[in-house]
């Protein structure tokens, strides 16, 4: 079974090593490094598991969230957000908006592991 | 100008005490005595007016003894005066700063 | 016999010596020498311009007419001096303190300001003193015609005589009278020469005394012999008259213009009037030592007929005699020219501050009053008004006739002056007196004195013989001589008991029923306590007073040098250095006080109210504290100004804390941009560098690629602190410009060089090398950083096929402008207002810095005096970098 996960970030740097971790991981990671269409992109990806940068150029990561989860469809996708900015504030925005886990910037590479790993056990079982 | 301004506070003024100390007590009296003196002045010139007249017949007081009495009242007014003001001066000159007015110290 | 030109010579001598006693005490006075001139002895010696040539010659004729009843016009004066302790110390100290010019001012100051009450006494002194001046001519003209007499050859005139005697002496009181306009500077040449002349007639006085006892009578013992034998020789006065004489001669000896001006306004200081005190009751008895010897003699050697007013003169003459002769003429010359000179000096001053100031004032328009020269106008004022007073002393003396009708003169003006005492010593001790009832009580008391003395004084072409004997319209107890049925009373007598009775009736009880204004209180308060305090009257506030308004009237009256030591003292005083001093209430106190001095206090005070804008705060504020509806209103009032108060601060506060809402903000998105460039890259390296440690079996191509990413990011974090450090220490200014001079094609050489340096395809650079000789004086090194910065930028987001960029120079009226200008797509117009703002990034280039490049550059270009812009419209993205070029000349 092939696990889908859409990484939509605008540093190349880490989309990479994003990429390389999930990849070993077994995921089939596809990126977007737009914040304008990232909604499009993610409905028409379908993947099981998002990660999604905050400050995106186009649209902020926050109004992404909130677009997405206006889809009735796309109200469980679990969306792992990363942020840069590390204010308490942004992650009560993102809790708003519907956001499954929030990491700040810069992370450790298991915390990430294990956070996708929690959140799409969670989504398998219900 | 030697007095105080108006903007100034006003000496501190001490607060009138019962007793006075010697001194200034003799200065009071002393001024007293000032006060007394021009009513003294003024009987003593009034006297003259109690004689009897020329037309009385005694014959009244002859002019020279009229002259002398009137200009030795005179003279002594003038020497008590004189007096007065060499007290007055050696008040002031021992403690000039209560001399003017009639402020007493505690 | 002496000749009568020998006497004129003798007489001209004496004035020129006057004079030149006078201009020398006036010189020394000026150079601050001469300490006995305002020592207490000189003081007495003015005082005795009481004594006048009524006394020194009338003295001898009253005690051949009435014996003793002479010595009563000395006995007066000396209770009052003997008084001085209570009496006149408050008088003379009220009258420094409130730099008074005269009675008329004292009144009225004391009355609160007012000009009508001046007026009054003025008038008054006016009508009592111009007969009295009349009088002096009179004894002088007497005293000539009794050597012209002798004189054989007939050459003496009498008119012409009184004229030039009445012109030398105005000139000499316009002389040393009106040198100066402050009254607390003395008239030292007047006040010594007066002293001089004091001596003079004591000495005559004396040696003719000494002579009639001593060389006629033969001693002590035979006069007095000789006295008893007389016709006067015994005790024989009018009680009433005693009495009488003796109390209007105490209160003319304070109420006299004259005396006035020697006492008070000359005086220099207080502790003088101890010696005065018992030096001048000595004086006054060695005057009339032996004016009953000399009646005596008089009445035994001469003729009956003879008349006795002269007999000082005549005695010696006719015991052939002429030198001591001579010497009481000058004794009796002297008494007449000393009082007519003070009279005229006292009388001239309340007539011009009183009369002509007020309505030379009212003539001109407001605020324009201070554009004359006030100083000249009051100058000119006085000396006019001495010369008036003079003239009509000599009218009345041409007009009366120089009769008997003059002689008595001297005591029916002693009663008309009298009517000012109830005012003054109630104005002195009676804080309750007010300016209404000292206005009824001398307007009672005069209008008595004119009915029942003056009037009927004056004989049968003023007042008919029938309305004196039956009263007006035959009403009989208004019959001026026996008023309400009083008969038989000697007129004097019966004048000053009416007038000075009911005038002093009239003013308690006028002010017992009126309410006084706030300003009379407080002088009332002043005068009557002076001792206890010295606060000036007052209150101007003056906040709406201009200083340099006051400066300029001050300097009007006062002069400028006096004026403007006065202004500095006061600045000195107030702390500010350099300029005028703040128009406070105490010192408009002080002004008022000083100009009060040279031209009275109701004048002073109109003229200050005329610049502080006529509002007496005294009176508003007294009011203020008086009634209670006033306090009210300036207490809600004073909440109002403070509510307003309160809600300006508040909105100020609320502005304040707007702005910091607003910068905190501006904080908060700065650090949340700082963080996010910071954690950017430190999350690549942490990343690749954990890749790096956990991951087995890495090729060596993926180590080499991931060892490159950290090492870039790194290089990444460094540059970003670089520009955040570069930046703050622009904005904080705490930059040190490195000035150095070079030509902007210099400069552009080596920004060009080190911007494209190691780029793997540079953009082409087109300049136009010739515009570029422009000789720079700046910080070379942060212009370069400008520079780089632009053409980098340039470098990296030039997205035409075949990157250009054009740079052009130009000097344009004073500053160099320097466009970069490239063909790419340049800023879109929604972000060109942006691009010079921090972490501002035009498109999404990961190229590059942070995004802090041109932030940096715009603080650059302003350090430098310069700016940096945006130009729009040129095709690609184009900037603008000008300076200016003020340092070139410098430069060269």
């Amino acid at each position: 079974m092939s696990r889908k996960v859409l990484l939509i970030e605008d540093e190349p740097n880490i989309t990479e090593a994003i990429r390389f971790l999930l990849t070993r991981e077994g995921w089939n990671v596809e990126t977007h490094a737009e914040g304008g269409n990232a909604v499009e992109a993610i409905l028409a990806a379908r993947p099981d598991l998002v990660i999604l940068d905050v400050m995106l150029p186009g649209k902020s990561g926050m109004d992404v969230l909130r677009e997405l989860r206006e889809h009735e469809e796309m109200q469980a996708l679990p969306v792992l957000m990363l942020t840069a900015r590390g204010q308490s504030r942004d992650r009560e925005m993102a809790e708003k908006a519907g956001v499954s886990r929030f990491m700040t910037k810069p992370f450790s590479n298991t915390e990430v592991l294990t956070a996708v790993r929690d959140l799409h056990a969670q989504a398998s079982r219900t | 100008m030697s007095q105080p301004g108006p903007d100034e506070p006003p000496l501190a003024a001490p607060r009138p005490s019962v007793f006075l100390e010697r001194q200034s007590y003799r200065r009071r009296r002393l001024a007293d005595a000032a006060r007394i003196l021009p009513f003294l002045g003024a009987a003593l010139i009034a006297i003259p007016l109690l004689w009897p007249r020329a037309d009385t017949d005694e014959g009244g007081v002859s002019l020279s003894s009229a002259i002398l009495y009137i200009f030795i009242c005179w003279a002594a007014l003038i020497g008590v005066s004189f007096l007065f003001g060499l007290a007055a001066r050696r008040m002031s000159s021992s403690d000039e700063p209560r001399a003017e007015g009639e402020r007493w110290r505690p | 016999m002496a000749t009568l030109n020998v006497l004129i010579l003798v007489c001209l001598a004496y004035v020129v010596l006057l004079f030149g006693v006078a201009f020398a005490a006036d010189r020394m006075a000026a150079a601050g020498r001469g300490r006995w001139l305002r020592s207490p002895r000189i003081y007495t010696l003015s005082l005795s311009i009481y004594c006048t040539a009524w006394t020194f010659y009338g003295a001898v004729g009253n005690a051949a007419r009435s014996g003793l009843e002479f010595v009563t016009i000395y006995l007066g004066p000396t209770l009052v001096m003997i008084s001085w302790w209570w009496g006149l110390r408050k008088l003379v100290r009220v009258g420094r303190s409130q730099r008074v010019t005269s009675i008329a001012d004292l009144i009225s100051s004391r009355y609160g300001k007012s000009n009508t009450l001046a007026i009054c006494v003025t008038i008054l002194a006016v009508l009592g003193g111009t007969p009295y001046i009349a009088l002096q001519l009179q004894s002088i003209t007497l005293s000539f015609s009794i050597f012209a007499e002798a004189d054989p050859s007939g050459l003496y005139r009498e008119g012409a005589s009184v004229f030039w005697v009445a012109a030398g002496l105005a000139m000499f009181a316009i002389l040393f009278g009106t040198r100066n306009l402050d009254a607390n500077e003395r008239h030292h040449g007047v006040v010594t020469a007066i002293a001089l002349e004091s001596v003079v007639k004591l000495f005559a006085l004396l040696a003719v005394g000494i002579f009639v006892v001593w060389g006629v009578a033969g001693g002590v013992t035979p006069m007095m012999d000789r006295i008893d034998a007389s016709a006067i020789g015994r005790w024989d006065v009018d009680t009433g008259r005693w009495i009488t004489i003796t109390f209007l001669s105490a209160a003319a000896f304070v109420c006299l213009p004259r005396m006035f001006q020697v006492m008070v306004v000359e005086n220099d200081d207080e502790a003088h009037l101890r010696t005065a005190a018992w030096a001048f009751p000595l004086y006054l008895l060695l005057m009339s030592l032996f004016v009953v010897p000399i009646a005596v003699v008089g009445l035994d050697l001469l003729p009956a007929g003879s008349n006795p007013d002269l007999f000082v003169l005549t005695v010696p003459l006719s015991q052939g005699n002429d030198w001591l002769a001579m010497l009481s003429f000058i004794g009796g010359f002297s008494s007449a020219t000393s009082m007519v000179i003070v009279t005229a000096m006292a009388l001239s001053t309340m007539v011009s501050n009183h009369l002509v100031m007020p309505i030379w004032l009212n003539t001109r328009e407001r605020r324009s009053s201070i554009s004359g020269d006030v100083r000249g106008v009051v100058l000119m004022a006085r000396r006019v008004s001495i010369a008036a007073i003079m003239a009509l002393g000599f009218f009345y003396y041409r007009l009366s006739g120089g009769g008997a009708a003059l002689a008595s003169i001297g005591l029916v003006a002693f009663a008309g002056i009298s009517q000012i005492l109830p005012a003054l010593v109630g104005g002195l001790f009676w804080r309750g007196a007010t300016r209404t009832g000292a206005l009824v009580g001398l307007s009672v008391g005069f209008s008595l004195w004119v009915y029942t003395l003056l009037l009927p004084g004056m004989g049968g072409g003023v007042m008919s013989a029938s309305v004196i004997e039956n009263g007006p319209f035959g009403l009989g107890w208004l019959r001026p001589q026996a008023l309400f049925g009083l008969e038989g009373l000697d007129p004097m007598t019966h004048t000053v008991l009416w007038s000075l009775s009911l005038n002093a009736l009239a003013f308690c009880a006028a002010s017992l029923l009126s309410f006084p204004s706030p300003l009379e209180r407080l002088q009332g308060a002043q005068f009557v306590n002076v001792f206890d305090h010295s606060v000036a009257p007052g209150g101007w506030t003056g906040s709406v007073a201009q200083s340099e308004d006051l400066m300029i009237m001050t300097q009007r009256i006062l002069g400028a040098g006096p004026a403007q030591d006065f202004f500095q003292a006061e600045a000195d005083r107030q702390g500010v250095r350099g300029r005028l001093p703040e128009p406070t209430p105490g010192f408009l106190e002080r002004l008022e006080r000083e100009l009060s001095g040279s031209v009275g206090a109701a004048t002073a005070h109109a003229m200050i109210g005329q610049i502080v804008g006529g509002s007496s705060v005294s009176v508003e504020d007294l009011l203020a504290v008086a009634d209670e509806s006033a306090q009210l209103l300036e207490y809600s009032s004073r909440l109002e100004a403070k509510s307003a108060e309160l809600s300006r601060t508040a909105r100020k506060l609320r502005e304040a804390n707007e702005k910091l809402t607003q910068i905190s903000k501006q904080k908060d998105a700065f650090l949340g941009q700082v963080s996010h460039e910071l954690r950017t890259p430190m999350t690549s390296i942490r990343a690749f560098s954990e890749i790096m440690r956990d991951t087995d079996g890495l090729s060596a191509d993926e180590t080499r690629r991931y060892a490159t990413i950290i090492h870039d990011e790194a290089l990444r974090l460094t540059r970003l602190l670089d520009d955040l450090l570069d930046l703050s220490v622009l904005e904080n200014g705490q930059v040190n410009l490195n000035m150095g001079d070079a030509t902007l094609r210099a400069v552009l050489d080596r920004a060009v060089a080190t911007a494209l340096a190691g780029v793997e395809r540079p953009l082409r650079v087109r300049r136009s090398l010739p515009s570029e000789r422009i000789a720079l004086h700046t910080d070379l090194d942060r212009l370069g950083q400008v520079f780089i910065n632009l053409i980098s930028n340039a470098q990296k987001y030039c997205d035409a096929a075949d990157p250009m960029l054009t740079i052009s120079a130009y000097d344009v009226g004073g500053q160099v402008v320097i466009d970069f200008v490239d063909n790419g797509s340049g800023v879109p117009a929604d972000a060109q207002s942006m691009v010079f703002e921090k972490f501002a990034r035009v498109g999404f280039d990961k190229a590059g810095g942070a995004g802090l490049g041109l932030a940096i550059c715009r603080e650059i270009m302003q350090r430098l005096g310069g700016e940096i812009s945006y130009l729009p419209g040129q095709g690609g993205a184009a900037f603008r970098v000008s300076l200016p070029l003020a340092h070139r000349q410098a430069a060269q």
